[in-house]
């Protein structure tokens, strides 16, 4: 294409450009967290199951029959402990103190190993009662509600070992550090789905 | 009445478009059929109100102001006006309040659920007049209708006599059906282990096309029964004629009933299994099945999403109950 | 649901799963059969006749490199287009079959199609039409047109734009798949249980699958655009400097993080009942049906508006371009379409007043869906207002625009009918409501992507599409559309309902094949979009066009036609609402030297990867295959993890390079071509 027909005064400054290309304006943080307030939708419909289904026990167990309080106690005592740890790792983050927060980090994520340990051995437990998923619709949403949780705290586990290496292998990075930015946000998140589980689910259930 | 004036307005034009087809939609023989199709005129006639204006200007005002019409004023930087923009929220607002006004007392006035209080305009329900008690479930692919009041029940063909409030009683045996008669009265879904109620009264004997209008499987289409209305003596000879046939409704035949079929001729059967019905609904049929309402505890039924406000959970609990209580025709309150 | 009996391990049930020779209809020797085998002979010969022509012209490479790897939001954009076009195609053919069958299947005729066959084609048209068609051609649009429209360089995660095509366009694939392996779904387009439930084999999980991929796609696009729009604005644009389609993208991004969740909870939930035997929406052991209908709603109502807000703002372009005057009541407009994407939220319930709620809870419905009609209707009034004291140019966009003012209006209308919950018990799941909802489905939506393509096409591809062609297509589809459903909406007053295989009365008859001959003009009117791209492109030399062929008013028309990879050689720096308008007016002068490098992310082949190894898992999980949905979905990790040991992602454009571009691509800021 011919442009030089193309009347171009050249180079005088223009108030419609910008000259100097504008600072990059990294969006991850924000649209991370629009992408947990979408998962909060997630976890909405199965409360919303939970609520419509949690009394339709089908003649099976119901929930204060088959939930067991001391073993939540020890379960949300981890997750809430975890959490406070990976807040450690990244105040160690701030100080660029790499050791130190790998070492929180480690210990928040074997926490998590301990809570899902728990959930699956409580999960067993029912199960080998006879108190499957498929016994109800109470057990089915029951199932489902605390098993999505419980995926994705191991998807967290999952995601925190791969980035524990890439802190390991390339140090505190900008593009690592947004990721365990996203990575503590997603972490808090899980604590505060759990604090709904715990109390509608668990609590509820039992005192009902 | 200015409905039925509007009516032929409406009519005239799409009788002439149809030659003969019937609208039954807009004509129905059924008193509370036509009272929401008079409604759903009514409200179409406002609406066109705005929308023919609406239409017409935006025609005008494109030919107008063609690009080849250098007549026409050009104002290429007007992009507002308070005044105007005001009008044109109001405008629409001012129909929604009327259009929505009809519809909230129509939908409380014409509940499925509310008893009828008249039969036909300026005729109010005699006292000491009892509705046609009609239990209908459905079957994948069939209607099966119980009158508990005559102790006969039916398959795929369904009666009333003219000028006689009904009250259905609807539920399902395994699939989510809709139980249609457009003549009659509108639509309500039928579920299974869910009860709904509907009121109607026919006014002109007849025998109506009657159909499930929700899709169900394979067999939806031939998901179809005869309604008839009659006059008395008719109905009474109808009944007479559904006792002599003979066969009873037994648990056996209805599990063979419940079975998936296409395109089933009408049956009738001279007497029913007591409570079948209410077995139906609960979904205890079988022996060794536990009834609904002995599993669930009535205490929280009420603790559904809006829209699912067990309705059925209460009216199946209702039923066990007493049979012949009224359903209640609200929501239970979510606490 | 799996087999609960143990029965004998042969190699084939663990190879294959349920996959057997038997899965294949096309080696059926009855009627379906065989129309199975045709369709698939011509797939393949033209599978073949692409895939040979692209491998004699050497073009893999170059696909690859410059296409499936890209993360060019504008490629991408063309990319979903060229989707939700192939896909219309497929749609289209289910639309003809039914269309066909009911108008032939009457008294002793039972048409072509046994109800099992008929079923099926209903629910996939519905299907693909919506997820497909109508979702892939409205994100490629917004790909294409939101970032240039804010005068970014790209959307503000490129990988995951296109993850999020791949996603969608493998779940086109299941849905395609499911036409020569195994069958589909006769459960409607929404799956309502129980049929969804009691329907073995694999038909169902082939939509739920086909439809969890493509639902995760569009998601993670509804999240990359918020952020693009919220982060990546050009300097001085502030939100209410924003051109209304950006607007409308923004606001059906948000109902998209909020509503496709809920979508892909329920088809989750639903997937654990045919898999794991759990009990949500059975009928027995508690399940409650019921909860389907209304969470499928929850998204599903919301839905349509994903659908409609970008075309208003389609025409909320098209219609201030044409008429040479600013859009008129800016602001009611912004407020019009967060007040659609607000109420979207609270009218679900209107899909099921027969359902037996109460009176008030059917009032509340009611009237919510009502008021969706005021900002509606505000919208109509500004398009008015915007043509009046204007000049207007009827081209092939404005026709289009013309065709959706007179069209959807009256959809508007029976939709408040049916929003008035007495009327619907009479009208609900009737032929009037099929006629309705395509009413404003073709009427709006459809509408406004063929006035989209042809309005922004030049921008795209340098050179504008035939007139002709494009008028012929208009009009077949106008004429077509109402004559198909003209009849529809009568049957549906004589209360005729809808997905019936089979009629009694002799009278309908003659409605269904006048409705029939609708959608042979419909087909015209398709094929005659076709011949206007073909054409088009063969005259592509004489129809070339500069960077603004319309006269336009917003930023994507300042830079060249087709845009550089990096959009804009310098970042506009926005001043007023119709930023380009504003910069014709003050006699702006592109520059030609003193560019600098710019920083652009690197294509990947990750979204590919992941893509196809999540296709092969689902395809795994509809036929039973579990090792290899195990293997399949261990890929993903693994590929998903490789990711983000990459930390090459991103390259700088060369300050020549730019230069170079600058001086070669097409511009040419004055007005010309088919707006004469």
């Amino acid at each position: 294409m011919n442009t030089t027909a193309v009347d171009n005064a050249g180079n005088a400054p223009s108030r419609f450009l910008c000259h100097e290309e504008p600072p990059a304006h990294n969006g991850t943080l924000l649209g991370f967290w629009i992408y947990l307030m979408s998962d909060c939708f997630i976890f909405a419909s199965l409360f919303a199951c939970y609520a419509v289904l949690g009394t339709s026990t089908a003649g099976g167990p119901s929930a204060a029959e088959v939930l067991d309080l001391p073993g939540l106690a020890v379960n949300t005592a981890l997750l809430l402990v975890s959490s406070v740890t990976f807040g450690f790792a990244m105040l160690e983050m701030a100080r660029r103190n790499k050791g130190a927060m790998l070492a929180w980090l480690a210990v928040a994520g074997l926490l998590a190993v301990g809570f899902v340990t728990l959930e699956i051995h409580e999960f067993a437990g029912m199960i080998a009662e006879g108190a499957g998923p498929g016994r109800s619709a109470f057990l089915s949403s029951f199932f489902t509600l605390v098993g999505t949780h419980g995926l994705h705290v191991s998807v967290g586990i999952l995601w925190l070992v791969v980035l524990m290496v890439q802190l390991g292998k390339f140090g505190l990075t900008e593009a690592n550090i947004r990721r365990l930015q996203c990575l503590s946000m997603f972490w808090h998140f899980l604590d505060l789905v759990w604090v709904g589980v715990f109390s509608y689910v668990y609590l509820a259930g039992v005192l009902r | 009445m200015t409905v039925k004036r509007l009516r032929g307005l409406l009519l005239l034009p799409l009788a002439l478009l149809l030659g003969g087809c019937h609208l039954v939609l807009l004509d129905p023989p059924g008193d509370v059929a036509r009272q929401q199709s008079d409604i759903m005129i009514v409200t179409t006639i406002i609406i066109a109100l705005i929308i023919v204006p609406v239409m017409i200007a935006i025609g005008v005002v494109a030919w107008r102001y063609r690009a080849s019409n250098k007549q026409a004023t050009y104002d290429p930087d007007w992009d507002h006006s308070p005044q105007l923009e005001l009008v044109v929220w109001a405008a629409p607002l001012l129909i929604i309040i009327a259009v929505g006004a009809i519809s909230w007392i129509g939908t409380h006035q014409l509940d499925p659920y509310r008893p009828l209080d008249r039969v036909a305009p300026g005729q109010p329900v005699a006292a000491g007049v009892k509705p046609l008690e009609v239990d209908v479930v459905s079957l994948r692919w069939k209607w099966l209708f119980f009158y508990p009041q005559y102790g006969i029940a039916t398959v795929n063909q369904l009666a009333a006599p003219v000028d006689v409030p009904i009250r259905f009683r609807l539920t399902s045996d395994e699939m989510m059906d809709s139980f249609f008669v457009p003549a009659l009265v509108g639509q309500v879904y039928t579920m299974p282990g869910m009860q709904t109620v509907l009121h109607a009264v026919i006014n002109k004997p007849g025998t109506y096309p009657g159909f499930s209008a929700n899709y169900s499987g394979v067999g939806f289409t031939d998901m179809r029964f005869k309604f008839e209305g009659m006059n008395r003596q008719d109905f009474d000879r109808w009944i007479a004629k559904a006792r002599d046939a003979g066969t009873g409704l037994d648990l056996k035949v209805y599990d063979r009933l419940r079975q998936p079929e296409r395109d089933v001729p009408v049956q009738y059967f001279a007497r029913f299994e007591p409570g079948l019905y209410t077995r139906i609904l609960e979904r205890c049929v079988d022996p060794g099945e536990t009834c609904m309402s002995a599993t669930m505890s009535d205490a929280h039924a009420g603790d559904a999403m809006p829209g699912m406000q067990g309705h059925g959970m209460h009216a199946a609990t209702g039923a066990l109950a007493d049979d012949r209580t009224p359903v209640p025709a609200q929501a239970a309150p979510a606490h | 649901m799996p087999e609960a009996t143990p029965h004998r391990a042969h190699v084939w049930d663990v190879l294959f799963g349920r996959l057997t020779l038997d899965s294949l209809p096309f080696l059926k020797p009855d009627l379906e059969g065989r129309i199975v085998l045709a369709t698939l002979v011509v797939v393949l010969l033209l599978g073949v006749a692409i895939l040979g022509l692209v491998t004699k012209k050497r073009l893999w490479g170059y696909l690859w490199r410059e296409w499936f790897t890209s993360v060019d939001h504008k490629k991408l954009g063309i990319m979903y287009m060229i989707l939700g076009t192939v896909m219309l195609l497929r749609g289209f053919s289910d639309a003809i079959m039914m269309r066909a069958q009911q108008a032939y299947a009457f008294g002793p005729h039972m048409g072509y199609l046994p109800p099992e066959h008929y079923d099926q084609i209903f629910t996939a048209h519905g299907a693909i039409m919506i997820f497909f068609v109508a979702m892939a051609y409205i994100v490629g649009l917004m790909n294409y047109v939101m970032p240039l429209q804010i005068g970014a360089r790209d959307v503000a995660f490129p990988f995951l734009n296109n993850l999020s095509f791949w996603f969608t366009f493998w779940g086109a694939i299941l849905f395609m798949v499911s036409l020569f392996v195994g069958d589909f779904s006769t459960a409607g387009w929404l799956g309502y249980p129980p049929v969804s439930e009691l329907q073995q084999g694999p038909g169902v999980d082939y939509y739920i699958w086909g439809l969890q991929l493509s639902g995760v796609g569009t998601l993670l696009t509804g999240v990359n655009f918020v952020t693009t729009i919220l982060k990546m604005r050009a300097p001085g644009m502030s939100m209410m400097k924003m051109p209304v389609f950006s607007w409308t993208t923004l606001c059906t991004s948000g109902l998209i993080i909020a509503t496709f969740p809920v979508l892909t909870a329920t088809l989750f939930l639903l997937s654990l009942d045919r898999y794991l035997g759990t009990h949500f929406f059975t009928t027995g052991f508690g399940g409650n049906v019921m909860m389907y209908i209304n969470l499928i709603w929850v998204w599903g109502h919301p839905e349509v508006y994903i659908l409609i807000l970008p075309i208003f703002g389609v025409y909320s372009e098209i219609v201030p371009t044409f008429s040479g005057k600013p859009l008129f009541g800016y602001s009611s407009m912004v407020y019009a379409t967060a007040a659609i994407m607000i109420l979207s939220y609270l009218v679900w319930l209107h899909h099921f007043f027969t359902m037996g709620s109460g009176a008030d809870v059917n009032s509340f419905f009611s009237l919510t869906t009502m008021m969706i009609s005021i900002p509606t209707g505000v919208k109509i009034f500004n398009w008015l207002f915007t043509m009046y004291r204007g000049r207007v140019r009827f081209t092939v966009p404005m026709l289009w625009t013309m065709g959706f003012l007179f069209t959807f209006t009256i959809g508007g209308m029976t939709g408040v009918m049916l929003s008035v919950a007495p009327a619907d018990f009479l009208l609900h799941n009737s032929l009037f409501l099929i006629a309705h909802f395509h009413n404003v489905i073709i009427g709006g939506v459809v509408f406004g992507v063929f006035a989209a393509v042809n309005y922004w096409f030049p921008k795209a591809f340098g050179f504008r599409l035939d007139e002709f062609w494009g008028k012929a297509s208009f009009w077949c589809w106008l004429v077509g559309f109402w004559v198909a459903f003209t009849p529809l909406y009568i049957m549906g007053l004589m209360g005729v309902t809808r997905r019936l295989s089979h009629f009694d009365n002799p009278a309908l008859q003659p409605y269904f094949i006048v409705a029939a001959f609708g959608a042979l003009l419909i087909a015209l009117g398709i094929l005659a979009f076709i011949i206007q791209i073909g054409v088009s492109i063969m005259r592509r030399k004489a129809y070339a066009v500069g960077g603004d062929p319309w006269n336009a008013r917003t930023l994507e028309w300042s830079t060249s036609s087709p845009p550089p990879a990096y959009n804009y050689a310098f970042v506009p720096n926005v001043h007023e609402r119709d930023a380009w308008t504003d910069m014709k007016k003050h006699g702006f002068r592109r520059p030609l030297e003193g560019f600098h490098p710019i920083h652009m992310p690197k294509n990947t082949a990750a979204g590919a990867v992941i893509g196809a190894l999540s296709f092969i898992c689902c395809f795994a999980l509809v036929w039973y295959i579990w090792w290899l949905a195990v293997a399949s979905f261990v890929g993903v990790v693994a590929a998903s993890i490789t990711h983000t040991f990459n930390y090459r992602r991103d390259f700088h454009i060369g300050a020549d390079e730019v230069r170079t571009f600058e001086h070669t691509g097409n511009w040419q800021p004055e007005a010309q071509g088919a707006n004469a």
